[in-house]
């Protein structure tokens, strides 16, 4: 599990930032459960509970332009992308104001304002494809890089060391993040990965690697500092195994019979990446506990909000099946 | 008795070479394993080791010699203790070694020798005496490749030795001198990780072409093209575009056996998201692929290794772009539909040849697309000559013929005098067997069987 906390270096102004993008998701991802036992989100539903720190800790420090692209556990990261709750909301309940107007649904989001790549269902495809990112950028010598995240399932896919192999071939300025939240579905690491340690997955391949506890944001966020001025320098790619736990199970169908009750509470209670925030905000009196209810009201509001308008939002017009299949070819 | 060196066959296709270079000359001492001579073959320059040792008796095939068949006798090997008295006519060229079932035989069906001109285009806007160059479909897809190339700098290319090898098949030919390394990249092996690679590119802005080898190595890598760049427009309700062409020799080669001789065309033309695209000759070929690497969408571009090698007029302009989605009537008749894509096209017009001598007037729709299909030109077809036979090297089952018998079924039974017949692989893995491998590909004859049996005739 994620190492002991360190006290790292902060601000007021960041860390308050931070915890109010974690506390988004972690509300967001509350709500999308409540919705899906209401019947108003159908199909696949993967929460990201317990992972905020990894994204949040990550998209704090790279760059405006810079790309992500992930699994189907992706709402977290669109979130922290800045994509607008109301728009990813409607699009777990499959209306049209969703971001993919309601044919996309949970796992096949997009925003390419945002530069957010997806929202990708084939366990480890997204990872050729965030190299791809990087190719282009590295083609388009623009200065950006791209952040490819998968999970500790997705580490054991092929095409992971396909992509590996010609990232560090041709140096492409792209980061990988293999998010360790321990199960892939219902298997632990131990029962399916022969090296326990993902960061060193790359070692074949010359990329360097490091562990990180993905539970604590400002770990996260040094490590990234590290990583992207790796990759932006022309260094070619890195790996971040990012230490994490998802609470909920797999997704919305998954009765977690796989772990036992006290592992979860283990982590809830000691390591809760929220948590760790809140106590060293009071700690260093830079808020108190009232002035953060209110931002948890806030946070509440914004996505009471977000459900509202997935809930009145209208299902898509019947006409929408037969677009976007194909672009007009322009003459 | 000398021994008889004979013009060697270096590739699976190769049929006749050029003897560029003997690096021998009569009467020096050989051993096994010295280089003879230099052999240009339709894909490569290669050296001729010695097996045998001895002395160079005599020379019969002279340097610079041009398409010398395989298995022609250029050279004859004195062995130990033999002199000039040894030598002797040489044997004539082998026969094909493999006794090839009759319809193979027969003389229209041999496409080696057959003259495969285009037919005149009708449907195509031709500017008026526009000049007509001879070209090979290896060099009019090269060719397509590097006029896009030069118009559009996110264009590149992509795949296993596309760039410093030249192309496993030389159609990337000279792309990497012109262009360079940032923009032929040469790949692993792993088509998996680079198709997904390609996808990533051209959703961050770059257009890529991704070279198969073959499209039988394209089944590591199907998932990204269905996955990954077929359906993601779609599912981002129209935000993610996914401008890419995957290209790449499709169907039979030259036994090569089974897991190399497969046509994916009804794979890929099942999949909405995708264009699929799969010329017969070299003018369709340039015209279509410069079209598809133009294209926004995903575009899967099918080519046939045993037409690469053949020449066809490509009309010498500009910018020669040919439409996806459009088929062409390659030949006018008005007793039968023949409709074709690819190789099987050149099949069809060598069918119709031997059909129109028994009187029966074939009309050959050459598909060109296989998605979007062009339903309406096949239905017009079918409205005039009542009949259709549906010629494709897959197999038959959920095929591009059984598609076309149900689309025309279904819009114009009352036109049919006769079921639609299907002409199709045999449905087994192609074996590697000359003589099975023969059996089990359609061929011309094939197609004139199907064509005289919905015509009611013997």
């Amino acid at each position: 599990m994620a190492g002991k906390t360190k006290t790292l270096k902060t601000n007021r102004k960041e860390l308050l930032n931070l915890y109010r993008e974690m506390l988004l998701i972690r509300r967001f991802e509350e709500k999308s459960g409540q919705l899906y036992g209401m019947g108003l989100i159908a199909g696949f539903c993967h929460l990201y509970i317990g992972q905020e720190a990894v994204v949040v800790g990550i998209k704090a420090v790279i760059d405006e332009d810079d790309q992500m692209i992930t699994g189907y556990r992706d709402h977290g990261h669109m979130l922290a992308c800045g994509m607008d709750p109301k728009g990813v909301m409607a699009e777990l309940t499959g209306r049209s104001g969703g971001y993919s107007r309601g044919k996309g649904g949970s796992m096949h989001m997009f925003s390419t304002e945002k530069k957010f790549f997806g929202g990708h269902g084939i366990v480890g495809a997204q990872v050729p494809i965030g190299a791809g990112l990087g190719l282009a950028n590295k083609y388009l010598d623009n200065g950006q890089i791209s952040v490819t995240f998968f999970g500790d399932g997705a580490a054991n896919q092929g095409q992971v060391y396909e992509a590996f192999n010609m990232a560090k071939l041709w140096d492409l300025p792209t980061l990988f993040v293999i998010e360790n939240n321990q199960y892939a579905m219902g298997t632990s690491i131990k029962r399916a990965s022969a090296q326990t340690e993902l960061y060193k997955r790359g070692i074949s391949f010359g990329i360097e690697g490091v562990q990180v506890d993905g539970m604590d944001v400002l770990a996260v966020r040094d490590a990234t500092i590290k990583a992207a001025k790796h990759a932006r320098s022309g260094k070619g790619p890195m790996i971040m195994e990012m230490m994490t736990y998802r609470y909920r199970g797999h997704s919305m169908s998954d009765p977690a019979k796989y772990r036992t009750r006290e592992e979860v509470k283990e982590v809830r209670e000691d390591h809760d990446p929220i948590d760790m925030v809140k106590n060293r905000l009071i700690k260093e009196e830079w808020a108190d506990l009232d002035s953060l209810k209110a931002i948890d009201k806030e946070i509440k509001a914004i996505v009471n909000e977000a459900a509202e308008f997935a809930k009145t939002s209208p299902e898509p017009d019947p006409s929408e099946l037969w677009t976007d299949v194909l672009l007009e070819v322009e003459a | 008795m000398a021994v008889d060196i004979q013009m060697p066959a270096l590739s699976p296709t190769m049929e006749e070479g050029n003897l560029t270079k003997w690096m021998v000359k009569e009467g020096d001492e050989v051993n096994s394993g010295d280089i003879l001579a230099e052999i240009e073959t339709d894909k490569a320059t290669m050296e001729v080791e010695a097996v045998d040792e001895g002395i160079v008796g005599k020379i019969l095939i002279g340097e610079g010699s041009e398409n010398v068949k395989v298995g022609t006798v250029i050279m004859q090997l004195l062995e130990d203790g033999e002199d000039e008295s040894a030598l002797s006519a040489p044997a004539a060229p082998a026969e094909t070694a493999t006794p090839e079932p009759e319809a193979v035989t027969a003389p229209a069906a041999n496409s080696a020798s057959a003259p495969a001109k285009s037919a005149p285009k009708p449907d195509m806007d031709l500017p008026t005496n526009v000049k007509m160059v001879e070209t090979s479909v290896r060099d009019a897809l090269r060719d397509a490749m590097a006029e896009e190339m030069r118009r559009d700098e996110k264009v590149f290319v992509m795949g296993e030795e596309v760039a410093q090898y030249q192309g496993a098949y030389k159609v990337t030919r000279e792309l990497l001198s012109e262009f360079g390394e940032k923009r032929v990249i040469d790949t692993p092996i792993t088509e998996y990780g680079f198709a997904g690679i390609g996808v990533g590119a051209a959703m961050n802005g770059l257009r890529p072409i991704v070279e198969f080898m073959t499209w039988n190595f394209a089944m590591q890598a199907i998932d990204h093209i269905i996955n990954s760049a077929a359906k993601t427009l779609y599912m981002s309700g129209g935000q993610m575009r996914c401008p890419i062409v995957f290209r790449g020799p499709n169907g039979a080669a030259s036994r090569v056996g089974a897991q190399h001789s497969h046509d994916y065309s009804s794979w890929y033309a099942n999949v909405p998201g995708l264009k699929v695209v799969a010329p017969y000759d070299a003018a369709d070929a340039k015209g279509l692929l410069k079209s598809a690497i133009r294209d926004p969408n995903p575009v899967v571009f099918l080519e046939h290794e045993l037409l690469y090698g053949e020449m066809f007029d490509v009309p010498d302009m500009d910018d020669f772009l040919v439409p996806i989605g459009k088929a062409l009537v390659r030949r006018e008749g008005s007793d039968v539909t023949i409709v074709a894509h690819s190789r099987m096209v050149g099949r069809s017009l060598e069918a119709a040849i031997e059909l129109e001598k028994q009187g029966i007037s074939a009309e050959i729709v050459d598909l060109r697309t296989i998605r979007p299909l062009d339903t309406e030109t096949v239905l017009n077809s079918v409205r005039k000559t009542n009949r259709i036979v549906c010629a494709e090297e897959g197999w038959g089952q959920s095929g591009i013929g059984a598609e076309i018998s149900a689309v025309v079924t279904s819009e114009a039974f009352d036109y049919l005098d006769a079921p639609p017949a299907r002409v199709h692989q045999k449905d087994v893995p192609l074996p590697y067997a000359g003589n099975l491998e023969a059996l089990s590909l359609p061929n011309s004859q094939d197609v004139v069987e199907a064509a005289k049996a919905v015509c009611y005739r013997d």
